[in-house]
């Protein structure tokens, strides 16, 4: 049987881990581990492996910022073949006021969680063309449907991300590849630990992961997960200015 | 700070909770954060895994495998894995966690600190004896490796240990060897603790689990079902249904009371003796059998529950059960799942591990304040008396001469204390 092929950018983080298990679990597959730090993926590739002892794991540890290594890092993977699914998961959260009080953190945040992610995206999107194969799927967030004053840094980032699927779609409407946009609602996850000191009520990362692996499969454009934030995310989306402006989120 | 309850959910206190997600970040974060406690899934009734107005470690977050031979059976893993995920994993590749509690629901290291029992004590003793290695962590930057043989001391401390010894990062198991997730289990219908006794004793040799629900609401108490059951042959690998309830809401107020225990524990009984025989069950069913219904502990509304769970010595293991029962059926409390089994003749792995030679019940109680409280008390005699004990994974509220008596070996083991370590349990019963 051959073996799906699967690369995974920001493989450290929470959600996408908890994709690679459900992967790993239901198929023999042959995963990509894409990340900044090697002793943190070595972890999640021993365990993975412990899970699923036939498939194959490989590790790299790459650059997330500059547009000829995050090139290079694309053309090393499809390098050994065309790839099923890319997952490009990595971002953070950053603290809003911070970046109010500091250009420099703006700017920072802006990249890691929009440009890197777009960059990410047109570079297999070049290998996948050719292949004309393979599904990619990007996190968004719900952040990015509107600006909000708590986090518009982060929404704004996103919100780029949403923009540059929808023009993936339209670029490979009627073709073999597909595009999928998620947009994750608050999840269980070390990016969110402080806010759930705060009392904050939170998605568990293994259900959004398995609704993540459900809209891959299915090459879902844009998936909300949980589906919840469909409707809540429309309504705030729809809401008057003269009203969303009264409201303190 | 948030609000953070153990399983009794008695009280919902402020926490600090501190994520241990990496396992190279753990130390770091324990020195600069402290006097705190592990907290794994916070399966433990009272106080064990609380630590009001301080600090929590939860160790979810280290829930990685790092090792699974499958020749051997021997596994690493990092110690907020969840028993489910080891069984999920291994099962289907012929092996088993040996010993194993009544919720798969909790993590390694929750089933280490509290040394946890299974229906099959009299065969394979505690969770404890099937552990080879243990990397802990102490908050004054030791790292401490330790085993059955490597600086066994240190072992024995923290096998049982409640946490106090440092936080567990990394374990290795020995798993035991299984054909598939079946059992041939029995149902057998007893009318008094006379028999009881002899199904327990006549199944030691035949039967690796033995356990059974007593009721004791009935006048005269020690009617029950006793089940039995050994690991079946088939190999087929079947996942069971995943359909879950959960309790979607915490009442306003206890749904347990004496009128509907009454009932619970007379259809409970009619339904068993109903059903009674032989059957072929899945694992899950016959070792976890509330797991399916999720937060069953809301039932008993916003004032939380008790477990009363202690364990007196063979010799007098009828009398004084018979004499706990009448104090209970007296008191009009009743306890709605009665668990009563006995305990096989093995040395205990550690020095404050819970399980001795004997019989142990664990009777659950809605929260009434004092009138439940006057009833442990009773109780309290009854186990002091005969040379019993209480399991400090369900006790809240022991008195600490009841504890230092039931534990010997006390002294020994505070000499292995991490000072910067202390949980509401530790502060009620050790001082700090
Ligand atoms: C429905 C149900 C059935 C049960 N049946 C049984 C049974 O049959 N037999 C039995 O023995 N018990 C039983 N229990 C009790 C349960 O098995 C124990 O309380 C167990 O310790 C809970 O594990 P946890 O992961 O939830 O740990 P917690 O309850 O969160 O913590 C328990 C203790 O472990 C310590 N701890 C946790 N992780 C670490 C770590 N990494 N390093 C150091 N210390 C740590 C904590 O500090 C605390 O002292 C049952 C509980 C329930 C709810
Ligand atoms: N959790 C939520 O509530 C939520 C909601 C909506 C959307 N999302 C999105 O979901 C995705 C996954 O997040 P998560 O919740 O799983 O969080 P997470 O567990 O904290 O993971 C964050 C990931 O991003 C990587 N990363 C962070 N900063 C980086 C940087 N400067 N350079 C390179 N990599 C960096 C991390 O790598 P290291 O491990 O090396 O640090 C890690 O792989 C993110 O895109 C996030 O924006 C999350």
């Amino acid at each position: 049987m051959d073996k799906k092929r699967i690369v995974i950018i920001g493989a450290t983080s929470a959600i996408a881990e908890h994709c690679a298990r459900l992967w790993a679990q239901t198929n023999l597959i042959d995963i990509t581990l894409v990340g900044r730090d090697t002793s943190r993926i070595e972890r999640i590739a021993k365990d993975l492996q412990v899970r699923s002892p036939q498939s194959e794991i490989h590790i790299v540890k790459t650059g997330f910022i500059e547009p000829n290594v995050i090139q290079s890092t694309a053309d090393n993977i499809f390098a050994s073949g065309p790839v099923d699914i890319v997952l490009i998961a990595h971002g953070t959260l950053p603290d809003q006021i911070d970046c109010q009080n500091n250009l420099s953190t703006t700017h920072d945040a802006l990249e890691i969680n929009g440009v890197s992610p777009a960059l990410y995206a047109e570079a297999f999107a070049r290998h996948m063309a050719v292949a004309n194969l393979g599904t990619l799927a990007i996190i968004g967030s719900v952040a990015g449907d509107r600006g909000r004053k708590s986090n518009y840094v982060y929404g704004a980032a996103k919100g780029l991300i949403t923009r540059y699927a929808q023009g993936l779609q339209h670029r490979f409407a009627g073709t073999g590849v597909k595009v999928v946009l998620i947009k994750p609602g608050p999840t269980d996850t070390p990016m969110t630990a402080h806010l759930k000191n705060q009392g904050a009520k939170l998605t568990s990362v293994e259900s959004v992961a398995k609704n993540i692996v459900k809209a891959i499969e299915h090459g879902k454009a844009t998936a909300y997960v949980p589906c919840k934030w469909q409707i809540i995310m429309l309504i705030i989306r729809h809401l008057p200015a003269f009203i969303f402006n009264k409201l303190n989120i | 700070m948030r609000p953070v309850s153990s399983w009794g959910r008695l009280n919902a206190l402020p926490h600090e909770v501190i994520s241990l997600n990496h396992p190279e970040r753990v130390q770091n974060q324990i020195s600069k954060h402290n006097p705190g406690i592990a907290y794994g899934m916070g399966r433990s009734y009272g106080d064990a895994c609380l630590n009001p107005n301080g600090i929590l470690w939860h160790t979810t977050g280290l829930d990685r495998f790092i090792q699974f031979n499958d020749n051997t059976g021997q596994l690493v893993c990092e110690a907020g894995v969840l028993l489910r995920d080891i069984q999920r994993l291994v099962i289907p590749r012929g092996w088993i966690l040996p010993v194993t509690p009544g919720t798969q629901l909790i993590t390694v290291g929750g089933a280490i600190a509290n040394d946890v029992h299974g229906k099959n004590h009299h065969v394979l003793g505690s969770f404890g004896d099937h552990v080879k290695h243990i990397r802990l962590l102490r908050t004054d930057g030791q790292i401490i490796e330790c085993g059955p043989t490597l600086q066994p001391d240190w072992f024995a401390a923290t096998v049982g240990g409640l946490g106090l010894t440092g936080v567990m990062v990394e374990v290795e198991i020995q798993l035991k060897r299984v054909h598939g997730p079946w059992l041939n289990t029995e149902t057998i219908p007893y009318d008094n603790l006379n028999e009881f006794f002899k199904l327990a004793d006549e199944s030691e040799a035949g039967w690796e689990h033995t356990v059974s629900w007593v009721d004791c609401l009935t006048e005269g108490g020690g009617r029950g079902i006793f089940m039995r059951g050994n690991p079946g042959k088939t190999a087929q690998y079947n996942k069971l249904d995943g359909r879950k309830l959960t309790m979607p809401i915490v009442p306003p107020f206890s749904l347990v009371n004496t009128l509907s225990l009454r009932a619970f524990n007379t259809t409970y009984f009619n339904l068993m003796k109903w059903r009674a025989g032989t059957a072929i069950t899945h694992y899950e069913k016959f070792f976890y059998p509330l797991d399916n219904i999720l937060e069953w502990n809301r039932m008993y509304g916003p004032k939380g529950f008790y477990q009363y769970q202690c364990v007196i010595p063979r010799e007098v293991g009828q009398d004084g059960v018979q004499s706990m029962l009448a104090e209970i059926s007296k008191s009009g409390n009743g306890s709605f799942l009665t668990v009563l089994k006995t305990f096989g003749n093995r040395h205990a792995t550690g020095m404050m591990s819970f399980p001795q030679h004997g019989v142990t019940l664990a009777l659950d109680f809605p929260n009434q304040g004092t009138s439940t409280l006057k009833l442990f008390e009773r109780l309290d005699i009854i186990v002091r008396e005969t040379g019993g004990r209480i399991y400090l994974a369900k006790d809240a509220r022991m008195l600490r001469d009841m504890f230092e008596t039931g534990y010997p070996r006390l002294q020994e083991f505070l000499k292995y204390r991490d000072p910067g370590i202390s949980s509401g349990l530790s502060k009620r019963l050790m001082g700090f």
